[in-house]
């Protein structure tokens, strides 16, 4: 019954924020919240731009192209100076290169993929000053771009999509900065560690050893974590941890912030192209994909581990090893399908422990392009992709040309989506089987057979998907995986926002077909039923082959399915 | 002169041009399997991504035959070069419908001989290969036109059935909207001077000939985005499948390339790749049998995206011609006295309006046809006097406008009936004709001459509205007359007292707006409207000029068939848009049937994937293979004849074509590569 009670107050809470955080989002990217304009003006004045001077997207995509990379800079250097800077009473010297680069790629992406426990590597300063920046800008440069594909729809005859400098501030200042604040009170009040004292040692007596506590400034990095669904921890153990995640309430409060702005903007999205339905048709594609998805993983995770069964032991618990008894099976089942469909990628569990099948739910959730509802910003760009070729192919079967939302639907825009929407599972096959056949790439994992195929596969997926999440099981920590991971990230980030920003700028471009009994009708249940078509189709048919060596094979070699 | 054109019937195709042939006509076929073995070049495959990738696989299969030969081998490869061939067959077969009418056409062609006006007046031979552009020549009965011109001097009867099919001549004459003739239509009687307008090789019919043979035939934008869209499907599956072999050797297993290929063939969307451009021709030949020239496919696929119809009233809505509908009585007279007077006054009038009066008369009271006196005079109608009757003897029977005949009475000393405006305004307002009815000074009545409204045009305005189009009628009339007429009609709007520039202005507005506007229209002041227009149809009995300005040439000449034109885009978009669907829904089954076949030594737990029980992991490879390939064939029928269109709404429409080419696309390839399966075992091929 705990498990039914979380869901009703989670469904009730989102459906509040899905309407009232939608809509005032729309209302900061339209420029009617001013109460931070003291702090705004100035930042314009010394970026030399304003709200008025709008950028074609190609001016667009390379302030963004030029910001990520100032921002990959920094904090590649800041990790390989730490021991040199401030805030290190640990005195953690100088992170290696390929971690450096692989990390610095990581949270640029809103990956958060860590190949190092951050406890033991990590100095306050790299924490505080290099990742968290990142956690909160990485959001805002997928909002922004987000912004741009949904402005190509509500413009029209524009050659101009926004200003991306004014968006990024916008969304710092009204929506990430401020909900941060008061969610890190809330995880700090709840008892998650906040302190730039250095470790602490208890002896204890009773073993005679003495222990050695690190600690940090947690609660409030914990909160842009899940709100910016970035899900790099302080920890390594990450949400698993009383420090991080330290009571039912803050475990709640996570699975929370990280699907409130992907499922707000769905809001947004319908009041910025003036039809609240068409955003609440995206709403509907998430919903039954990630309910679907819930409900699957818990079945899966409430089921006995076929291995302890088969040790004659009957546990009526479900399968809780490597699963924090505080939140059980079930809702850690929840926790995991959230923090992987919404390229989040924090863990209150090991992921690895899993039954095959189970592990099946969170690798395909990835899969399925992190839309449902996917990270902040990437999620709904990314979904728009997949709209627009439902919409291409719905639109032909009903004769007429395509159109979304009155822009018609070319060649342009099919290039450009087909483009986003299979440049991931093309980074992601191609990178496993380089691992799978290079020595280098054989050693990582801790597995033979298929489920050492599933540790690479999930790795990489996560990886091309700006997840982070980690299966475990794989060593990632080597020049090898910290490189190519980095590419994984970097194409599948920029691979499907550059075709993004290019499709806004496109579509902003084009006259408004008005509409008519002939339209095909993008609002309706068709249409979500075509979107989710092509979302599972488009999965499966690229991954099917791979996920059948994978935990398909191993679930298989259980006997049964559940 | 009067002359009256009988619009031909809708329906009149298989005539001229339109040669209506059976969809698999032996000859055809015949051609179309010797090109589909040529079509086998390399370089021709090149244009088409998707079965370029097969052509490529096939040739990749047909080494590893020779290499590690069996009967597998050999039979994967041979299947992978029928379904290019079949593809090719396809898109010969659509063509050779093309190349059978160009042949037709070519015939007409014949080398004649011309007869040149020198500028000094007296004529030369020429061949007609030689004419220039400005030459003027010289027809008589029994010439063929030696090549597209206008009429400067002269009028005659001319025979077009070669072009139009239709058998009964038209006239021709200068000055006016009828002055165009075409190269290789027959002079039947009198004497025309031409001037030339189009040399050889530019002439309609050289137009024509490469436009059903297709020669140049350019991708219109929506079979380019699909085309992008099959070559990233293609694209993406060639990763998913060459990654397997690294993921087979981390199994501790190697697949075979023979069955890569055949997996990559298999999922690659071979069935629309093979069929998109056998659709697209096929379109062209449709509206071609329907005597309908399309200069560009372009236009064709605006014709589905149209959502404004721009309709003139006469000849479209209307039949040509309005007919008498009632009489009228003023006060002190009967409808009887009214309808005599009245049939007497048009028992010399031979327009159609003066015969319906004459008909109405006789079906209404049994009035009939009376003898004339040949000293009985009639007064035809003239512009000035608008009116026209008999003169019989003393007696003077006149019908025609009111304010005409008004005047007439008045001028006689006669008294005018208070109640006659009242009628007459009634007439108008109901969109009809009113004409007075005097007989000497006295006024009889009123005669109402209606437009006739088309049979079932409201039904096809109805369908319209339902597809989201909207109808404009087009007419001269006054508003009042206009809105009962479109009331009638059942159109949607009107444009009364049009003139070109009104209907120009109407056309930009519309297109502002963001919408695509259709219209037809044959006068040389239409022609800025037709060039503005989406899809402007011009009338084949219409100006070059307006010919030259619109995008499709309806041979028949019938403004209607602008719906069917409509009708025929959106199938085109259809057919593409549904077989794109049941080729990638095809898929799963194949993966079922592939998948698990490729992996049964190092995984056999993968068997459980084996949903259909296909018999051994080669018959179950052979199997998907055979039914990719078989399934072209399969469809070539549909690719030609289009899939079936009824008018509806979007939504209706859609949920139709999502469950026949959706979920019907999962469900049969599952059922016939079992099939397929069970009759190779039976063969003991397995």
């Amino acid at each position: 019954m705990g498990f039914f009670f979380t869901l009703l107050a989670l469904v009730v809470l989102l459906g509040l924020t899905w309407r009232y955080l939608g809509s005032y989002m729309e209302a900061v990217f339209d420029g009617r919240v001013h109460f931070f304009g003291f702090v705004e003006r100035p930042v314009y004045r010394a970026l030399r731009t304003s709200p008025e001077q709008e950028q074609t997207w190609k001016r667009y995509a390379g302030a963004m192209v030029v910001f990520s990379a100032v921002s990959l800079l920094f904090t590649y250097v800041i990790l390989r100076i730490q021991g040199s800077l401030p805030l290190n009473p640990q005195h953690l010297g100088a992170v290696g290169p390929a971690l450096s680069f692989n990390t610095a790629s990581s949270f640029l992406t809103n990956t958060n993929w860590q190949n190092y426990g951050g406890e033991a590597t990590m100095s306050y300063f790299s924490q505080m000053g290099a990742l968290t920046v990142q956690q909160f800008v990485s959001p805002a440069v997928g909002i922004a771009a987000a912004l741009v594909l949904v402005r190509g729809f509500s413009r029209k005859n524009s050659p101009t999509i926004g200003n991306f400098w004014v968006d990024i501030t916008r969304c710092l200042f009204y929506i990430l900065l401020p909900m941060a604040f008061i969610a890190g009170i809330i995880f700090v009040g709840e008892g998650a560690v906040q302190t730039l004292a250095g470790t602490v040692s208890i002896k204890d007596s009773l073993n005679g050893v003495t222990q050695t506590i690190p600690r940090g400034p947690i609660g409030f990095m914990e909160a842009i974590k899940q709100l910016g669904t970035n899900g790099g921890g302080f920890l390594n153990a990450n949400s698993a941890t009383t420090f991080e995640n330290p009571t039912g309430l803050t475990n709640f409060l996570s699975i929370y912030l990280l699907l409130s702005i992907p499922v707000a903007l769905t809001y947004t999205f319908g009041k910025m192209v003036g039809s609240i339905k068409h955003g609440f048709a995206l709403l509907a594609v998430i919903i039954i994909l990630f309910g679907s998805w819930v409900a699957f993983t818990s079945a899966a995770e409430h089921q006995n581990n076929p291995a302890v069964a088969a040790a004659g032991i009957h546990s009526t618990v479900g399968n809780t090893e490597g699963k924090e008894v505080r939140f059980g099976d079930t809702s850690t089942a929840l926790f995991g399908v959230a923090s992987t469909q919404t390229s989040t990628g924090s863990a209150d569990a090991s992921y690895d422990s899993f039954t095959p099948i189970g592990g099946f739910g969170l690798l395909t959730g990835m899969m399925m392009g992190e839309v449902t509802p996917g990270g902040t910003g990437t999620g709904l760009y990314t979904l728009l992709l997949y709209a627009i070729l439902a919409v291409f192919i719905g639109g032909l079967m009903i004769g007429r040309t395509p159109e979304y939302l009155g822009k018609k639907i070319q060649a342009r825009e099919v290039k450009l989506a087909g483009l986003g929407a299979l440049v991931m599972p093309i980074a992601v096959l191609v990178l496993t089987a380089l691992a799978v056949s290079l020595a280098a790439g054989r050693v990582g994992p801790l597995n033979a057979g298929p489920h050492g195929f599933t540790e690479i596969l999930y790795g990489l997926t996560s990886q091309g998907n700006n997840n982070g999440s980690a299966f475990g099981g794989l060593t990632g920590n080597t020049p090898f995986y910290n490189i190519i991971g980095a590419i994984d990230m970097l194409i599948g980030r920029f691979g499907i926002m550059i075709p993004a920003i290019a499709l806004g700028g496109s579509l902003a471009e084009k006259n408004v077909v008005p509409e008519s009994l002939g339209t095909f009708r993008t609002d309706n249940g068709m249409f979500v039923g075509l979107t989710i078509g092509v979302i599972l189709i488009i999965g499966a048919l690229t991954f099917f082959p791979a996920i059948a060596l994978g935990p398909i094979v191993e679930q298989l070699s259980h006997l049964r399915f559940f | 002169m009067t002359t009256v054109l009988t619009p031909p019937s809708a329906d009149s195709t298989g005539h001229g041009v339109a040669q209506a042939r059976g969809l698999f006509d032996r000859e055809i076929l015949a051609q179309a399997l010797k090109d589909s073995i040529k079509k086998l070049d390399p370089r021709v495959q090149l244009r088409n991504p998707v079965m370029f990738v097969v052509l490529v696989g096939s040739i990749i299969t047909l080494f590893e035959s020779f290499a590690h030969p069996s009967t597998f081998t050999w039979s994967i490869t041979i299947w992978l070069f029928l379904t290019v061939i079949f593809a090719n067959f396809a898109e010969a077969m659509a063509e050779g419908r093309g190349k059978a009418q160009a042949d037709t056409l070519r015939k007409m062609r014949s080398e004649t001989e011309a007869r040149r006006l020198r500028p000094d007046g007296t004529e030369e031979l020429v061949p007609a290969a030689s004419l220039q552009k400005g030459d003027l020549v010289v027809c008589e009965a029994n010439d063929l036109i030696p090549s597209d011109g206008e009429i400067v001097e002269g009028i005659a009867s001319v025979d077009e059935s070669a072009i139009t099919g239709e058998s009964a001549p038209v006239i021709r004459e200068s000055g006016g909207d009828r002055s165009a003739v075409t190269g290789g239509t027959k002079v039947l009687s009198d004497r025309i001077v031409v001037r030339i307008t189009a040399e050889r090789g530019h002439t309609f019919i050289d137009r024509m000939i490469s436009l059903v043979e297709g020669a140049n035939r350019q991708k219109t934008p929506n079979e380019i985005a699909l085309t992008i869209l099959l070559a990233v499907l293609t694209i993406v599956f060639i990763p998913v499948v060459v990654t397997l072999e690294p993921f087979a050797g981390f199994a501790g297993t190697t697949v075979s390339v023979v069955v890569l290929v055949a997996l990559l063939v298999c999922l690659i969307p071979t069935t629309i790749g093979a069929l998109l451009s056998a659709i697209g021709i096929a379109g062209m030949d449709r509206l071609v049998q329907r005597n309908v020239l399309a200069m560009s496919g372009r236009a064709v696929e605006a014709a589905g995206d149209v959502q404004v119809l721009l309709l003139d009233k006469t000849g479209t809505i209307t039949l040509g011609n309005r007919m008498a509908a009632n009489f009228f009585p003023v006060t002190g007279h009967t409808e009887q006295e009214v309808a005599d007077v009245a049939q007497l006054a048009s028992l010399a009038d031979e327009t159609p309006e003066g015969r319906s009066v004459v008909v109405l008369a006789k079906e209404n009271f049994g009035i009939r046809e009376r003898q004339l006196d040949p000293s009985h005079v009639f007064v035809p109608f003239t512009a000035t006097t608008r009116m026209s009757g008999l003169d019989m003897g003393t007696r003077q029977i006149r019908k025609g406008a009111a304010e005409s005949v008004k005047k007439w009475v008045s001028d006689q000393g006669g008294v005018l009936p208070s109640d006659l405006d009242a009628i007459v305004e009634r007439v108008s307002r109901a969109g009809s004709t009113p004409l007075t009815v005097a007989d000497g000074k006295e006024i009889l009545g009123v005669i109402e001459l209606k437009d006739v409204v088309k049979q079932g045009i409201r039904v096809k305005f109805d369908e319209m509205r339902k597809m989201g189009i909207r109808t404009v009628m087009i007419t001269g009339d006054n508003p009042l007359t206009a809105a009962a007429i479109a009331q009638e009609a059942g159109v949607d709007d009107f444009l009364a007292e049009a003139t070109p520039e009104a209907k120009m202005a109407l056309i930009k507005k519309e297109q502002e707006g963001g919408k695509l506007v259709a219209m037809t229209g044959d006068g040389t002041n239409d022609a800025p409207a037709l060039a503005q227009a989406d899809v402007g149809v011009a009338m084949n009995t219409g100006t070059t000029a307006a010919k030259e300005a619109g995008n499709m040439v309806d041979l028949d000449s019938n403004p209607t068939k602008l719906i069917d034109i409509v009708e025929i885009g959106k199938q085109l978009l259809i057919t593409r848009g549904s077989l794109t669907t049941f080729s990638i829904a095809n898929d799963i089954a194949k993966y079922f049937a592939i998948i698990p076949a490729l992996f049964a030594v190092s995984y056999p737990q993968l068997k459980a994937l084996n949903i259909m029980h296909l018999h051994s992991p080669q018959s179950a490879v052979l199997s998907a293979v055979i039914f990719n390939a078989l399934v072209i064939i399969a469809l070539i029928p549909l690719a030609l004849r289009g899939v079936r269109f009824r008018a509806a709404n979007s939504a209706a429409i859609l949920r139709r074509n999502v469950w026949i080419y959706g979920v019907g696309g999962v469900i049969i390839p599952f059922i016939f590569i079992k099939l397929i399966d069970l009759v190779l075992v039976s063969l003991h091929a397995y």
